[in-house]
């Protein structure tokens, strides 16, 4: 899929949750919406961006998609 | 005329708790205080002959025919406007009363054809049953004095004439106009024997403010205003009680049929949604379920460049199932998935989600719900854990101040806009916030307080500075708040909200709406004491539109506007199963009663009563699917009811995407935009051919009640059926309600859902279960949902549609009354005649700058595409914005809608849009300019 599309989406939702005030609650939020509303594709796509993304993703998009990355790893 | 078999009661029920007993004729009847003779009569079985009375008006005693005696009183007073007092004694029938009731007829008749073969109605009209009933054989008065039988007739409406000649200026067509309508627009000129009842300036019906709802038509006791249809096909033999399949408010008709032929709809009484109102759309323009554009067999080609051959149900089923088992075999099984429709019942939503999870062993099953309200199902889940409206529709008239963001009832929703007029004409204040003026802003005896016209795409500064204003002046409802919500996340809350970025001030800036006008809002807001919102998809269609949601929540949690009647937040649902479809587990992340396909207990009973795995990760959602076709990983669909060539967004992107499918089922009732791209093609059946529920914007669920028989042999259902067998899943379902049936098991919330109930109490809003065993007609009271209310921070964050120097307009989008979303079915009615083509509103000042006029044709153009349609001039948009409606393909409105989309949910942003607007001499040969512009705006006079 649209890899740019994609981040401006994930972009899109870090915006909504850049504001909380805690900052570990805000990546912990982006990646949970992320893991609850995205297609398994969409996201290891992402996944597999955010490896190499050379700052497309804000800061704050880039951290959640690595946390989901550690959550969607098997145990 | 009323429906068949219906009973008047001759005026409104009164709600009062003081009961008052009297006696009518000997009967002991005991009603409540304020209740008029005549009703307390009926109520008794007592029938009194009236003319000028309906118990759908208020009393207004001019026919003089519903006299009665008193006991204790002089004279003959008039049942209708006498209220009864306690131990009234009432005396309906006397050698007097016959008399002078028979002299009353006689002059009536005078002016009235006596033989009822003459009357148009079969002698079946309430004049020709008074005279009956008063015992009238013969008029004394000779044929040849004056009379009005000269008058012409007024045929222009499509669908109903008024035959002056016929009428005996009761007044009832009138009052129903002003009373259950708002509309006023029609009066009695002129005195005496030159009475007579004309529509706006004495102009024709059409060409009146008139907007066709037909109140006047059912209120009317005569044979003078008379649907078309009935006059051709006479009387029906039977009603059927159904609902209508257009907007979210869900009327409730009654289907009177005559053998297999619909002859009239008429709105139901009892029908809770509308009381017996309807609109143009719901009363009349139901003629396309026998249009001739109806496809009535299956069809199928190998290649979208082939011609459609006709073949058999079977021969499609299989080469469906064929192709879908093919594309995942090939690609892997999240290769295929489908999409359910607003238009469909409960029933087949809830098996085109089954058929998905099940028979394709995915998730990937989205609604078309995602391009409209899927922002108020996350927003308020997240603040009070429910993805519903707050109220019922009457909540409204308990209301103090009602506020309507983005929405344009009175077009879009124009029975509950009725509903909602009557309250303000009762003195409830009015805030409107649009980028555009609505009809509602100023009409008879409203006229409305505050006019926030925000520039499009800023609804979240709006809020946020009302929010401020609440905060900072003291005007938080403490009590509520301490109580309902959750206090760390308010605390935190208060503070954004009280910062001065979100001060009335700099919200001026962001959207043009003066600060003193936010202010003066939400003083009048907070004030309440019932304060209510009212929104549409002008508040979801954005980038930021579940933030905006979340930002009314918090806006109504911040003032204690939840909870009780009058008060609460209501989506006004665009389609006629919004509510319903989503309920039933539509969306690729939820199974019914909106629990996440992760739940693995609720998984584990979806997986044992449907005998399969469930796959536990959520699927595509709609524009999800575009995206994948295009990149080789998403390549069949199956589309129920669903034009999604035409009304999702950026149109190249999606019939690019529809191209590169090999295989995509088509099922609906006409050949559709969609079509041009699928393989397979199953016919449907519309609202009239199928039993099933639909659920409106109250969560209420109806009955849809079969009337005809389906044109093409199957009801939908079946149809979803047969394709799940044919895939290798069997579905074996003998009637609708054993699939309502089985949505009950599984789903708390419709726990004590069942079509026995619903034939029993009429309708029932959801959460109905053990706790609610009728339904609950208002959420959250004393306890929100999720337990507290939560308020959630929303950031304003602008869209990144900006307007430029080559794109300095914004153009946003809207519905008018009497069209229906992308057309399908409007444009094959007599509604044509009031808008026969989309027009493209520009502001006079963008307009002369660029050389536009009136009725010109104009080309469009956006960053994704260019489209051609006419201007029409005025003052409703605000300079820098324009507007046009969606219910032509020809406009492709979509050809210039980017792909934009709600942060949380994916729905487009279609209300904001930046174009550049020019003349252009494309499409000189289309409908006369003076024709399309009168029809196109009729709101704007």
């Amino acid at each position: 899929m649209d890899i740019h599309h994609l981040v401006k989406m994930a972009n899109d939702i870090g915006a909504f949750f850049a504001s909380s005030p805690d900052h570990e609650v805000a990546v912990d939020s982006i990646a949970q919406h992320l893991k609850s509303f995205w297609d398994p594709r969409m996201r290891n796509q992402l996944i597999e961006y955010a490896g190499r993304d050379d700052g497309d993703l804000t800061p704050l998009a880039r951290e959640a998609v690595l946390l989901l990355q550690q959550k969607q790893r098997p145990a | 005329m009323l429906s068949i078999n219906d009973k008047d009661l001759g005026t409104p029920a009164r709600d009062s708790a003081n009961l008052v007993s009297v006696e009518v004729d000997g009967h002991a009847v005991t009603v409540a205080a304020g209740t008029s003779v005549i009703r307390a009569a009926a109520l008794a079985d007592v029938a009194i002959p009236k003319l000028c009375a309906t118990d759908s008006l208020e009393p207004f005693g001019s026919c003089r025919l519903c006299l009665v005696e008193i006991e204790g009183r002089k004279g003959f007073p008039a049942s209708c406007t006498t209220p009864v007092e306690a131990g009234m004694k009432i005396r309906t029938q006397s050698e007097q009363l016959s008399k002078l009731r028979r002299n009353v007829m006689e002059l009536y008749m005078s002016d009235h054809p006596i033989d009822p073969f003459e009357c148009k109605a079969g002698g079946k009209c309430e004049l020709h049953e008074m005279a009956n009933a008063v015992g009238l054989v013969h008029v004394r008065y000779a044929d040849d004095g004056r009379n009005h039988q000269h008058l012409p007739i007024d045929d222009s409406n499509p669908y109903f004439s008024f035959d002056p000649s016929r009428c005996i200026v009761c007044s009832r067509c009138v009052r129903a106009c002003d009373e259950i309508q708002g509309t006023f627009a029609l009066t009695i000129e002129g005195r005496g024997f030159n009475s007579q009842m004309v529509a706006g300036q004495h102009e024709r019906y059409l060409d009146s403010e008139c907007v066709s709802c037909g109140a006047c038509v059912q209120a009317c006791p005569t044979d003078a205003l008379m649907e078309k249809s009935a006059l051709e096909k006479g009387r029906a033999d039977r009603a059927i009680v159904t609902t209508c399949g257009y907007c979210g408010v869900g009327c409730s008709f009654k289907a009177e049929v005559r053998g297999d032929e619909i002859v009239r709809m008429v709105p139901n009484k009892d029908g809770l949604p509308n009381h017996g109102h309807s609109c143009v759309k719901g009363r009349f323009a139901w003629g396309y379920a026998t249009h001739p554009d109806r496809v009535k067999r299956p069809m199928i080609r190998k290649r979208i460049s082939d011609p459609w051959q006709e073949v058999s149900w079977e021969e499609a089923l299989a080469y469906a199932a064929a192709e879908f088992k093919r594309v995942q075999q090939k690609y892997g099984r999240g290769a295929v998935g489908g999409i359910t429709s607003s238009r469909c019942t409960n029933e087949e939503a809830y098996l085109v989600q089954k058929l998905v999870r099940a028979a394709f062993g995915n998730n990937n099953v989205d609604t078309c719900a995602r391009v409209c309200h899927s922002p108020t199902g996350y927003g308020l889940k997240t603040a009070f854990g429910t993805p519903a409206g707050t109220q019922d529709f009457d909540s409204v008239a308990k209301a103090d101040v009602i506020m309507v963001v983005g929405a344009n009832p009175t077009e879009g929703h124009p029975v509950f806009a009725s509903i909602m007029k009557r309250r303000l004409r009762n003195g409830a204040r009015l805030i409107v916030a649009d980028p555009r003026e609505i009809e509602m802003m100023r009409m008879p005896h409203v006229e409305a307080d505050y006019f926030l016209q925000l520039t499009p795409g800023t609804n979240v500064a709006l809020f946020n500075a009302m929010t401020h204003v609440i905060v900072t002046e003291g005007l938080v409802n403490e009590q509520f708040v301490a109580a309902r919500c959750e206090p760390h996340e308010f605390k935190f809350w208060r503070e954004f909200a009280a910062e001065e970025r979100n001060s009335p001030e700099a919200a001026e800036r962001i959207t043009r709406v003066p600060a003193a006008k936010i202010r003066g809002a939400a003083r009048l807001f907070a004030q309440g004491p019932n304060s209510a919102i009212y929104y549409g998809l002008g508040v979801t269609e954005h980038s930021q539109g579940s933030t905006a949601v979340l930002a009314m929540a918090n806006l109504a949690m911040a003032t204690g506007m939840l909870g009780r009647e009058g008060v609460g937040i209501n989506p006004l649902r665009g389609q006629n199963n919004v509510q319903g479809s989503n309920d039933v587990g539509s969306f690729p992340h939820e199974l019914t009663g909106y629990r996440h396909v992760s739940d693995s207990l609720m998984r584990a009973e979806f997986e044992k009563a449907w005998n399969v795995a469930i796959d536990p990760e959520p699927g595509l959602r709609i524009p999800n699917m575009f995206d994948a076709a295009l990149d080789g990983s998403f390549l069949g669909l199956y589309v129920e009811g669903e034009d999604i060539a035409q009304s999702d967004p950026n149109s190249q992107h999606v019939a690019a995407a529809l191209s590169a499918m090999e295989i995509i089922v088509v099922h609906d009732i006409f050949m559709n935009e969609t079509a041009k791209y699928a393989h397979v093609f199953l016919p449907g059946s519309s609202f009239l051919e199928k039993n099933g529920t639909f659920t409106n914007a109250e969560r209420r669920i109806s009955r849809v009640r079969k009337v005809l028989p389906a044109l093409a042999g199957k009801e939908d259902w079946e149809v979803t059926c047969a394709l799940s067998n044919a895939l290798g899943y069997p579905m074996d379902y003998s009637h609708p309600s054993e699939i309502m049936d089985e949505i009950a098991r599984l789903t708390p919330t419709f726990a004590g859902v069942s079509y026995e109930k619903l034939d029993r109490l009429g309708s029932i809003q959801w959460p109905c279960n053990d706790v609610a065993p009728t339904g609950t007609p208002v959420m959250h009271v004393g306890e929100f949902v999720r337990g507290k209310g939560r308020f959630l921070v929303t950031e304003y964050v602008a869209t990144d549609e900006r307007t430029s120097s080559r794109f300095p307009l914004i153009l946003t989008t809207g519905r008018i009354l009497t069209q229906y979303n992308v057309g399908t079915q409007t444009r094959r009615t007599g509604n044509v005649a009031w808008h026969a083509e989309d027009v493209l509103e520009i502001h006079p000042h963008d307009a002369e700058q660029r050389g536009i006029r009136e009725a010109s044709w104009v080309e469009v153009t956006s960053r994704a595409g260019t489209i051609a349609l006419r201007a029409a001039v005025t003052e409703r948009v605000a300079p820098g914005v324009v507007y046009t409606t969606f219910h032509h393909p020809e406009t492709g409105a979509n050809v210039v809608t980017t792909e934009n989309s709600d942060w949380a949910t994916n729905c487009p942003e279609y209300k904001v849009t930046a174009v550049q607007v020019m003349p252009t001499a494309r499409h000189p040969e289309r409908l006369p300019a003076d024709r399309v512009i009168a029809a196109a705006t009729p709101a704007a006079r």
